[in-house]
This record gives C-alpha cells, structure tokens and sequence, in this order.
C-alpha cells in the first residue's frame, strides 16, 4: 500500500512538474557528460603514460667525432670515460632508480634507424660511422630523469642527456589541460543542477502542500512525506546521468573505436567498456546531488 | 500499530495541561498562561474565548506543533516534553483533527479523501476497504462516496472532513471552529455528529466563538481570556461570568 501510494505520488508529481522534471534531466545529462569526459580524458592520460613511458628511455648521447659542446672539447669519447659513466650509473646513489643501462653503438643506432624508416632520407645518405653512441637508460620511475641528468650531465665524454619524455610533454599537456576545462563546466552545470533539483523540489513541494499538511495532521512519518519529492529529483538526475553514460558510450564506441583508431592506430585508445568504469560513479554523483538538494529544501517546506 | 482507541486502559486522563505557560517571543505576554487543565476519556468540552485568546495555541500544543514555555502537557498518556520529533506522528495518530476551513483535498472523491488519512499511515487495503464506508455512513455520507467536494455542500464537506479526523479511531478529537464556515441549521447536524462521537467514548474538545451552540449543548466550557483560564465549568454556557 505504502510503495503503491510512494509510487503514485512521485508519478503524479513528475507529471504536474514535467517541464522542471525534464529541466533537471537535460542539466544533470550535460553536466555528467562534461564529468564523465574529464574522467575518460584522464583515462586515457593514463592509458597513454602507461603504454608509452615505459618504453620511454633516457638518453645519455656521448661524445661524437666533432662536437661544439664544451664537455667534448678533447674528442669522441673514450672507452674508460664511458665505462665511468656506466659505473656511477650501475653502481653510485644513481643505480637505485636505474632500471636497465644499454650501450647503443654507432653501428647500432644506424641499424635502428634504417628499421624505422628504410625508404628515409636520413637512411639513404647517412653511414654508421655518421651516428652518435648513447647509453640508453631505463628508470624504475620514469619521473625521477632530474636525478640521473644531474649524475651524468657534467661527466667527460657525455654531451648532453635526453628526457624522451619531453616528446610527449606537449600532448599530455593538452589532454591535462582539456580535461581540467572539461571538469570545470562540469562544476558549473553541476551546480546549476543542484539549484534546478532544489526549485523543482520546492515547487513540487509547495503544489502538494494541502496534501502534506493533512499528512502531518493524521500522523504520517516523515519519511512518507518527503520521500515522494526525494524520489522525483532522484528519478529526473538518474535519468539525466542515465542519459549521459549513454551518450558517451556512442561517443566513444563510435567516434573513437571505429574512427578515431583507424586514423591514428599507434595510439592505445580508451574503450567503450572503460565508460561502465566511470558510469557507477555518475550515477552516484547523480542521487548524492539530488539527495543534497532535497535536504536543502524538504527542511523548509514539509518539516512539523 | 495503532489500532482503534489504542489508549491503554490505565490512562483514563487524556488530556493533562500542568502550569502550562506559552510565550511565542521572548518579552511579549504569553499566549497562555500558567494553564492547568485536565480531560478525561469521554469528556466533550468547549474551549471559548475572544479571538486571540489562546485557543489555538491551546490546540497547537495538544497536536505538539508548538511546544511550551513553562510546564508540562500530557496526551494519550505521552509526557510531550519528553516525546522525541521522530515519534510525534504516532502521537498525532491519537488525535482527530477538524477545522473551520474542511481542508479537504480538492482533486479526490469524498472516499479517497477519507481513505487518504488511512493509507498515509500506513494502513493495508482491506483495513480501508472496510472502514472507509463504514464511518462515511456514521458521518451520514452514505452513498456520496464517488461525489467531489466542491459538488458538497459546507456541512457535507465538514462531514468529510469529520470522517476523515475519525476513520483510525482516534480517543481525541480537536476541533477549531468546525461550525464557523456553516449556517446555524447545519451547525446543529454537525453537532449532533460530533455528540455521536464523543458517546463512543472519544474525547472532543472544540474551540468555538458560536455562542448559540455552547449554550444548546450544555458541555463542559472552558474559558480562556488573555491566555488564562478564567472559566472551567462542567454544564456550562457560552457567556457566564467567571463565579
């Protein structure tokens, strides 16, 4: 009886209200889109760090032939300068966050190169003897390049030390920085939901009043009072987050797996199952915000 | 759960006002004052006095939508100022309350605006099946049942609305102004209705300005003047002197 009487209330007030109702669930399905992408953005951030700076590596070119750089004024690099460099890699305070140190030779890193790119200008004009030796530094932590760039920096034979990272920086400096705009509208149309929950509410609440009074009157709990007006604003976010996991789920089904990944396959793309990580999330979000406006309202207007 | 007069048997006060003193801001005079008033189950009293005089805060304190300054009131055998807010519903389950303008709800029929009180409380579809047509034929609506409220008349409406106070049975029935809407004539019906009630042992306490009917009834008045009871007299008529 009781659930029966719930259910006819917040239908009966979904319908009086419809046009606030469908208000709330366009709001909460923009703002949640806009949450939900930040959180997809960043998972793919993280997609991408994790594919990619693994195989990322530090770079310690040594002294060429000729060189401009001060540190390889007396000549190419020598053997023991390059076994002192693997020493403070292998064995100093530097070999903690010292991963792997590999040795690439100049017959290497030309052989490398034609791999990459046989038909290449580079490969049809440049020799092995043309290239430059390096030792090729994997980190524990790919953050910690700082430590070993100061170790090795000023050691003879080293002309300069490179973060491969720095490749990346821009990119993940565009994705960081769309997903913090992304948050940030997020924020305002969230806000602008609570507010549009917290009217539709009080605007349920102040059309249904004869019938709340008299339910106080006869000894109704409060909770059959105010839960049909917090089930209304609950059912229109639901709804509205509901609508929002969806549309991201066709944004990235189709515009990223079908599309995006035939355009540009050495990316390690996020997947449509990734949105069902986030959607539990944008549901919650969705009732918490809700029940934050019904308690901001219900006080008011249906208390004893 | 409650069920029909669910007072227990031991608590044959009903009503218990001890120097009950209720000051709404602080400095201003109270709107009632050291007030010790006592109803016994079956007891049909008028409450009477000038407008402003305390009845409806009288009132207000019995359904606890005000809670007062100094002193202590007991109701269907709860100590109010010890009653937590989560259980005043089951308080108020106790009390039938009618007043001067129906309150009824417009878009309902006579039969769910009565059956309305029952199922916000909780009650099972059988219970309401049963009880709805049986107090709509005590209040005389019998055969009105599928009729909208602006289709009544005012006394009809004050029936539903009586119906609607009475359905769960409660011991306590409040009344603020019930005849103050109505012709005298159908004042009279309604009083004839709310003595059937109280001959079942309800409580009935009705505060009231219409002189005409204390006087025919020769209940017990209480008289408040100023927040004070001035007057507390058993047979008693609208206009006599404080003896």
């Amino acid at each position: 009886m009781r659930l029966q009487f719930i259910a006819s209330e917040v239908w009966q007030g979904l319908r009086r209200n419809a046009t606030m109702a469908i208000a709330v669930v366009i709001v909460t399905f923009v703002s949640l889109a806009f949450l939900g992408s930040a959180a997809l953005l960043q998972m793919q951030v993280t997609n991408l760090k994790n594919d990619w700076l693994n195989k990322v590596e530090v770079s310690i070119f040594l002294c060429p032939d000729v060189s401009s750089v001060a540190n390889c004024a007396s000549g190419p690099v020598t053997k023991s300068q390059q076994d002192a460099i693997e020493r403070v890699l292998t064995t100093g305070a530097v070999s903690k966050i010292v991963k792997s140190v590999y040795y690439e030779s100049k017959q290497e890193a030309y052989n490398n190169l034609v791999e990459r790119d046989p038909d290449g200008v580079f490969s049809q004009h440049l020799t092995a003897d043309a290239m430059q030796p390096s030792l090729r530094v994997k980190l524990k932590d790919p953050e910690q390049f700082q430590v070993v760039a100061d170790a090795t920096e000023k050691l003879e034979g080293v002309e300069y030390v490179k973060d491969q990272r720095d490749v990346f920086k821009t990119l993940f400096q565009v994705l960081n920085r769309a997903t913090l705009i992304a948050a940030a509208l997020a924020a305002v149309m969230l806000l602008a939901a609570v507010l549009l929950i917290t009217t539709t509410i009080r605007l349920s609440a102040l059309s249904r009043r004869r019938e709340t009074t008299i339910m106080r009157m006869v000894g109704s709990s409060k909770t059959l009072i105010q839960l049909p007006f917090m089930l209304e604003g609950a059912i229109a976010a639901t709804l509205g987050a509901v609508l929002s996991i969806l549309g991201l789920w066709l944004t990235v089904r189709y515009l990223i797996e079908d599309w995006l990944s035939t355009q540009f396959n050495w990316i390690d793309y996020i997947r449509a199952s990734d949105v069902f990580v986030v959607a539990p999330w944008m549901l919650l979000i969705a009732v918490v915000l809700s029940a934050i406006a019904s308690l901001v309202t219900l006080g008011r207007y249906t208390s004893a | 759960m409650a069920g029909a007069v669910s007072t227990p048997r031991a608590h044959t006060t009903v009503i218990r006002f001890d120097n009950v003193t209720k000051v709404y801001l602080r400095g201003a005079r109270p709107a009632l004052e050291d007030v010790d008033v006592t109803l016994e189950r079956g007891d049909f009293a008028f409450l009477v006095g000038a407008s402003g005089s305390g009845k409806s805060t009288f009132l207000k304190l019995v359904l606890r939508e005000e809670r007062p300054t100094a002193g202590r009131i007991h109701v269907a055998g709860r100590d109010l100022g010890r009653l937590a807010s989560w259980r005043v519903p089951t308080l108020r389950r106790e009390i039938g309350a009618v007043f001067q303008d129906f309150r009824l709800l417009p878009n309902k029929t006579v039969y769910e605006n009565v059956a309305f009180a029952l199922q916000v409380i909780g009650k099972g579809k059988r219970q309401i099946e049963n009880t709805v047509p049986e107090t709509l034929d005590l209040v005389g609506l019998g055969g009105k049942e599928k009729r909208m409220p602006h289709e009544l008349s005012g006394g009809e409406q004050q029936r539903v609305a009586i119906a609607r106070a009475f359905v769960n049975h409660p011991p306590i029935l409040l009344c603020d102004e019930p005849t103050g809407n109505l012709d005298p004539s159908t004042s009279v019906g309604i009083m004839r209705l709310l003595d059937r009630i109280n001959r079942t042992g309800t409580t009935v306490l009705m505060a009231t300005h219409d002189e005409q009917i204390v006087d025919q009834m020769r209940k017990r008045v209480i008289e408040l003047r100023d927040g004070r009871v001035v007057r507390d007299q058993l047979q008693g008529v609208y206009g006599l002197e404080t003896v």
